[in-house]
């Protein structure tokens, strides 16, 4: 175990409404390779956001296991949790969620602020700059976010995701809110940073015009996996199983 | 995350919102200022209380001669000759916790002006220091005696209003002469009114000049009796005609000695005694520590042993302290208590606030533990942010505090004093109020689900 960047292996989520238990995912098996760049696809209420929730580790499984990056993530407390978070993933939302009445620049920023690592406030205003010029705002640093149209909002969001160099971005439909022009820019901002920094990217949509940007498509429905436009992943699930079955 | 991270991402925050922010620690702004302004007038009042009280004596220590005794009579307080002026220089020059010091010869006797005579209560011979002992500086009119009158034995005198009045009516004495004991005493000054004491006894009635002429020239002849009244029954014989129905001279036990047997056997160094020696602490604080230097001192200058009892006692005012302090500090503590429960009030605003603030940035909250901010992260942030607010809450307050301690001294002439102490407490306060009242809503910020806060509208 411990190739893949993500590895899920019966991963359920039951939750308690009332006196009811409602299964929202029902037994889920895959693999991210590490520099992939996947689509989750499914219609709403088809567990995806909840399977997101779970891959960002905001959230447990009820049961089953999930490795990222080569750890068994599933125990992990939620101090570790925020701690992982904070290393190895990034998270892009539909709604961008920057902090109003913050400058472009202080928004970028904010994630170093809870980083482990010794980063001197000089060099979190150095990344921030590098990454916004990147995502081509360096003439809008100052902006606060009601200054900003939605696209350029979430390319600052994008730049905030990057912000801590994670490993996996997790992006939750980025581009629900947007224009189709602004859309495409965005997307192919995120095929080209997949591309040249080899980060892993998992993109949640409903839209098939936007999962097709992604070099595969993992389609959940009723919080089964439905299929996976990557053969690969049929044999993994087959390794899987007997890797599971002998630990 | 590191404290300063926290406060710079506290301040951030509290940035977003200025006006809010303002408004939240005006609460708090009051509340300070309220303390401050509070203190600093109960401080003002009490040291003006102390100042009236000192004034009436409460700082002073009367140093009295001790008790004769004969056969197991003793004859109460001062009926032994053990005081001396140079013990009231030494009291002076030794003893750290004394401000001041007089020596005094009492006399009971008649003070003449024209056809019109008086006893006052208080004839007192002593030393120019007896105005700053007594807090009595203020002359109505005229000037005081100096040292130098002391030295001389000058025949000038000081009186009270009361004197003044039955004398001179409503002439003004200044330069005028009166008899005592037909030695006739320029009057220089007349002293301040200062009504009855606290024993009820008229403290105008008074005249004051200095010891050695009331000494050697008024009680001159009874230099060695402290028995004043058989001193003055013995000058009164030439002005009583009753005297010789009642003679009070004595018969002399022996024959007067001649001028040569006067030459031939030459008297020792008359000891000088005085009734009795005023002290003045330099607080009430410090008269504890006055009463001990001057026992010290004067045991040791009167080479008493340790087991031999004092020649002499020391009387205060204790009760009159007691009084004042009492006083004093329960007013300040009652100003004190409803200052503070404004500050409380603008504690509890400042809670309100950040639940408003908590409930309304629940998706910031959401993201900030998204991007890894742990629960402690995010109750110190919003800790902090209480805290700040509270802190400049405080700092605010205690200018206004100050400002308006200031303008009640300028414009009702209470009289004020600054104090450190309610500085202090007043930023230890505010701090507190911020952490208490900002607790709450910071661990409810901290509980919240990422997924649920995220995701709220």
């Amino acid at each position: 175990m411990g190739m893949e960047m993500i590895q899920l292996e019966a991963i359920r989520k039951t939750y308690l409404v009332g006196e009811i238990d409602l299964p929202v995912l029902k037994g889920i098996t895959a693999y991210v390779h590490h520099g992939e760049m996947v689509a989750l696809m499914g219609a709403s209420g088809s567990g995806k956001t909840t399977l997101m929730n779970i891959l960002g580790c905001l959230d447990h499984p009820t049961s089953g296991r999930y490795w990222l990056n080569g750890n068994d993530v599933t125990d992990y407390t939620s101090r570790a949790r925020a701690r992982l978070r904070n290393r190895l993933i990034g998270f892009v939302f539909q709604s961008f969620n920057l902090l109003p009445r913050t400058s472009a620049l202080e928004n970028v920023m904010m994630p170093l602020t809870y980083s482990r690592d010794e980063i001197s406030e000089a060099e979190m205003t150095r990344r921030a700059k590098e990454l916004l010029a990147k995502v081509g705002l360096s003439d809008r640093l100052d902006h606060q976010p009601s200054q900003l149209s939605g696209g350029q909002q979430q390319r600052v969001a994008i730049a905030r995701s990057l912000v801590n160099r994670p490993k996996v971005l997790m992006a939750d439909e980025p581009t629900g809110n947007l224009d189709s022009r602004t859309s495409e820019e965005i997307l192919q901002m995120f095929t080209e940073l997949n591309r040249s920094e080899g980060i892993t990217i998992l993109l949640v949509t409903h839209d098939a015009n936007v999962a097709s940007h992604a070099r595969r498509i993992i389609r959940i429905r009723d919080g089964l996996l439905e299929g996976d436009s990557s053969d690969l992943s049929h044999r993994a699930v087959a390794e899987l199983k007997t890797a599971g079955s002998a630990p | 995350m590191k404290l300063n991270r926290v406060l710079i991402t506290a301040l951030r925050a509290l940035r977003r919102n200025v006006t809010r922010a303002a408004l939240t620690t005006l609460g708090i702004v009051i509340g300070v200022a309220a303390v401050i302004a509070m203190m600093e007038i109960g401080n003002g009042s009490s040291i003006a209380i102390q100042r009236t009280i000192a004034s009436m004596g409460a700082n002073n220590l009367l140093v009295q001669p001790g008790t004769a005794a004969s056969g197991g009579v003793s004859f109460g307080a001062g009926s032994v000759m053990t005081l001396t002026p140079q013990d009231a220089s030494a009291i002076l020059r030794e003893c750290g916790s004394v401000s001041a010091v007089a020596p005094v010869v009492r006399a009971r006797t008649q003070v003449i002006y024209g056809n019109r005579n008086w006893v006052p209560m208080y004839i007192y011979g002593t030393t120019p220091e007896f105005l700053d002992v007594r807090d009595w500086n203020d002359l109505a009119e005229g000037e005081r005696f100096t040292e130098r009158d002391v030295r001389n034995s000058s025949k000038v005198c000081l009186i009270g209003q009361t004197l003044k009045r039955v004398l001179f009516g409503d002439e003004s004495p200044v330069g005028e002469t009166v008899r005592i004991q037909n030695v006739s005493f320029k009057v220089i000054g007349v002293l301040s009114p200062r009504g009855a004491n606290m024993m009820g006894v008229d403290q105008d009635d008074i005249l004051l000049a200095p010891w050695t002429t009331i000494k050697y020239r008024v009680v001159g002849s009874s230099a060695t009796t402290i028995n004043q009244s058989s001193a003055a029954a013995q000058t009164s014989t030439t002005v009583n005609s009753l005297s010789q129905l009642y003679p009070g001279t004595q018969n002399n036990l022996y024959p007067a000695p001649s001028t040569s047997e006067l030459a031939d056997t030459p008297q020792p160094v008359r000891f000088v005694n005085v009734d009795q020696i005023l002290v003045a602490a330099r607080s009430s604080t410090e008269i504890p520590s006055a009463i001990r230097q001057v026992t010290e001192l004067l045991r040791e200058r009167h080479h008493l042993r340790p087991n031999e009892s004092s020649d002499f006692n020391i009387r205060d005012m204790t009760e009159l302290t007691k009084t004042m302090s009492s006083t004093t500090t329960l007013m300040t503590k009652l100003l004190l208590c409803v200052a503070m429960i404004s500050l409380v009030v603008g504690g509890v605003g400042i809670m309100n606030i950040m639940l408003v603030s908590v409930t309304e940035r629940t998706r910031e909250i959401g993201l900030r533990m998204a991007v890894g901010a742990e629960a402690g992260d995010v109750l110190r942030q919003f800790l902090l942010e209480a805290v700040v607010l509270c802190l400049i809450g405080g700092a605010v307050g205690i200018v206004a505090g100050r400002a308006c301690s200031y303008l009640v001294t300028l414009l009702l002439h209470w009289p004020t004093a600054p104090s450190l102490p309610a500085i202090l407490a007043a930023v230890a306060v505010s701090a507190a109020v911020g952490i208490i009242f900002g607790y709450y809503p910071a661990s409810k910020a901290a509980r919240l689900d990422p997924i649920e806060a995220l995701r709220y509208e």
